[in-house]
């Protein structure tokens, strides 16, 4: 993974400075709340519900195992034991004192570690596939483009003040896991006709109130123009985004009401200035970042199927687990496994000191010392020998990370929501637990199939509920908590906004509802093989809707 | 006492006035005191003959205006600046960038009104080198913002080449 030259550790050392001296300057009242506001934010800290959120980055999603130590003696210290791996692969501590932010940052930097630009109206942390780097459906390692986006837009002095947030994800596999159809900009990397690598660009998607997928402006930007062609989308975004009401200054209201060809003409315009300037990457400066993403050092192992894994140990609740948590991996007798944080008796996505010790002990010792956070809200050791599983799902699941349910209804994504979160209408936890605590029998989870639910506490959709195949939506109706419910939604190249079924819910009621859809779509199903979201597609939301509200008229005229 | 500016990284004395529409004020009937006036881009465009006849003579860009559309008169100009209403309203950045770099503004390039110190080490980095604190800020503090940084990613008016282009190791 990428590790800092000085001129790296310079930039964050400087940060922390900077930092420190603007929360004196706010704590001593020079500087005033409004002030404050969005220099704090930019670097992911949030006054919430009862203390300051502070969002650490994690960019793309890559973690070595020093950092995660780190991150595990920081929650320990300055926060209550435990962190929230977020949908942008971020970490979140709950709990931390104001005061404490400058030192907590002053230890992340001694870690190559930071919290730049994980909140506020700037380019947020570039995220990516998980699976990067390992994937047998790669193109090529999407990390070094990451990287180098990283450090373009790591305090770049023109967008620091954008209309709204904006978002950058990059994909390189024939699968999409980096949901790039719903970012501001999702950039695919392909190969055109010459075999030369360059980027499929899209504009203008996202989630929150207004749920776009987004548009191509280019279908094969060469790779040499990266920078000077997003440093044109984004001035354009600059100039000509709305400032005036927040729900609409997203990239994507200003796509949409100027259409995709004016945008893209107004962008080429820009773009004519800027092209073959000094923002055009080098080969040079690539193979320098590429460096940093070399093969770890695989061995040559004889490739055995997980079935036949699976025959050795005998063990129902083990094969489970590789039939869900253990993924492909392009090196022979290699594979990527998922450590389950959806463990039901804990938040999906947090996870405590110890287990962080715990999954650091874990990479070191079985996947070269690194990790991934996922969009999922799960962590990944990408480089396991197969061999080695067993000896691994024993200890992950001694300490409650095999959780054997990924991508399965229980593999909840889900935000903070109204227990930690200002900005909440709805609980979203309590929800999840529920959902959970109902399907908590693992056969029937794994007959149901794959399927992605995902919960947002408020329309600003942190917990991606649109793409979800089940989305749960958190509403204020009248001061209390109702629930929105969605089905048909997916993330991918081929990304679906969901459809509401119609009037929402009260907390109660979820476990029920979610057991009418599942029943619906059990009965209906051609068979085993068709997914939930399939079976959607190809019937409709209308019986889902009559088994749902059957019986049900009277709250839903009132709903 | 004169009015201060922080300028070429220095505090310094400032005779310039900017002028700004009252209620009532048109661009074309608002009435311009003698001296140094920085005025509005379109008191400029409806009293440009008044003043031609002053010795020397400014304009202001509201966050709206383009680069584009003061390019063509730069050349009448002394000072260029940008107003910030608000602080968090970045449309100023990509202008002053502009300014800089495609419409060839070499001049004084200051950033006026909301403007504080925790953004001046950006607006130096995209070409200001003029700026109008806030009255009720400590210019000397501001001044220190200059320095935030040692070090920059990002090609900008300030360093034309990004680090990728200078990075030894």
């Amino acid at each position: 993974m990428y590790r800092y030259d000085h001129y790296d550790q310079a930039i964050v050392d400087d940060r922390v400075k900077q930092f420190r001296d603007q929360t004196n300057r706010y704590l001593g009242g020079t500087l005033s709340e409004e002030e404050f506001r969005p220099l704090r934010l930019q670097n992911g800290l949030y006054i919430q519900r009862y203390a300051p959120m502070l969002r650490i980055a994690i960019p793309y999603g890559m973690l070595s195992t020093k950092q995660l130590r780190r991150l595990a003696d920081i929650a320990a210290k300055y926060d209550r034991g435990y962190g929230h791996i977020s949908t942008r692969q971020n970490l979140q501590l709950n709990w931390p004192e104001l005061k404490d932010v400058p030192q907590i940052l002053a230890e992340l930097a001694e870690v190559e570690m930071h919290a730049i630009q994980t909140s506020g109206n700037c380019i947020r942390n570039v995220t990516s596939d998980h699976f990067a780097g390992v994937s047998p459906d790669e193109l090529t390692d999407p990390r070094p483009w990451c990287e180098i986006l990283r450090q373009w837009s790591t305090f770049h002095p023109e967008f620091a003040y954008l209309p709204r947030k904006f978002k950058i994800a990059v994909n390189a596999a024939d699968t999409d896991r980096a949901a790039t159809r719903v970012h501001d900009i999702g950039l695919d990397v392909v190969k055109n006709s010459q075999g030369s690598i360059g980027f499929r660009v899209i504009v203008g998607g996202g989630l929150g109130r207004t749920p776009i997928v987004g548009q191509v402006i280019n279908e094969f930007l060469p790779w040499t123009h990266l920078l000077s062609y997003l440093e044109s989308i984004l001035r354009v975004y600059n100039l000509h985004g709305r400032r005036d009401n927040k729900y609409k200054a997203r990239i994507k209201i200003l796509v949409k009401a100027l259409g995709i060809e004016e945008f893209r003409r107004q962008v080429e315009a820009d773009w004519a200035y800027g092209k073959d300037g000094a923002l055009t990457l080098t080969e040079t400066e690539v193979d320098r970042i590429k460096q940093h993403f070399t093969d770890p050092a695989w061995k040559t192992l004889v490739d055995e199927s997980l079935v036949t894994i699976a025959s050795y140990h005998n063990d129902r609740a083990f094969t489970r687990w590789l039939d869900r948590n253990v993924h492909p991996h392009k090196v022979p007798g290699y594979a990527a496994v998922t450590l389950s944080l959806k463990d039901p008796k804990r938040a999906p996505g947090d996870i405590t000191t110890e287990q962080m010790h715990l999954v650091a002990d874990l990479a070191d010792k079985y996947s070269f010392g690194e990790l991934r956070t996922t969009h999922e809200q799960n962590l990944i050791l990408a480089d396991v020998e197969k061999s080695e599983l067993f000896a691994l799902w024993q200890e992950a699941r001694a300490n409650s990370l095999a959780t054997p349910t990924v991508g399965l209804l229980t593999d909840i994504i889900c935000c903070p929501g109204g227990d930690f979160c200002s900005l909440a209408n709805a609980k979203s936890i309590p929800i999840a637990t529920a959902i959970q605590e109902r399907f908590d029998d693992l056969d029937y989870l794994h007959d149901i199939g794959e399927l992605d639910l995902n919960i947002s506490g408020c329309m600003n959709a942190c917990g991606h509920h649109h793409v979800g195949n089940i989305g749960i939506l958190g509403v204020d109706k009248n001061g209390s908590e109702w629930y929105q419910v969605s089905i048909g939604g997916r993330q991918g190249l081929n990304a679906y906004l969901g459809d509401v079924i119609g009037p929402s819910f009260a907390a109660a009621e979820i476990p029920d509802v979610i057991t009418k859809l599942i029943e619906t779509y059990i009965e209906k199903r051609e068979s085993d093989e068709e997914r939930f979201v399939d079976t959607v597609h190809r019937i409709g939301v209308a019986p889902f809707k009559e088994r749902v509200y059957a019986g049900k008229e009277r709250v839903a005229l009132n709903g | 006492m004169a009015k201060k500016i922080i300028k070429h990284g220095r505090i310094v004395d400032d005779s310039w006035q900017v002028i700004r529409l009252a209620e009532g004020d048109t661009p074309e009937t608002v009435v311009l005191p003698e001296g140094d006036l920085i005025v509005p881009l379109k008191v400029w465009k409806a009293q440009r003959q008044t003043l031609l006849g002053r010795p020397q003579r400014g304009v202001w860009l509201s966050p709206d205006e383009l680069a584009e559309d003061v390019a063509i008169d730069l050349t009448y100009f002394s000072v260029v600046a940008i107003d910030f209403p608000q602080f968090a309203d970045g449309r100023g950045y990509s202008t002053a960038a502009l300014l800089r770099s495609r419409y060839g503004w070499h001049g004084e390039l200051r950033a006026i009104g909301d403007v504080l110190r925790d953004q001046l080490f950006y607006m130096n980095r995209v070409g200001f080198d003029a700026y109008a604190i806030r009255a009720d800020k400590d210019m000397n503090n501001a001044l220190e913002a200059l320095n935030d940084f040692s070090e920059t990613y990002q090609a900008a008016v300030d360093e034309p080449l990004p680090l990728f282009r200078r990075r030894s190791a």
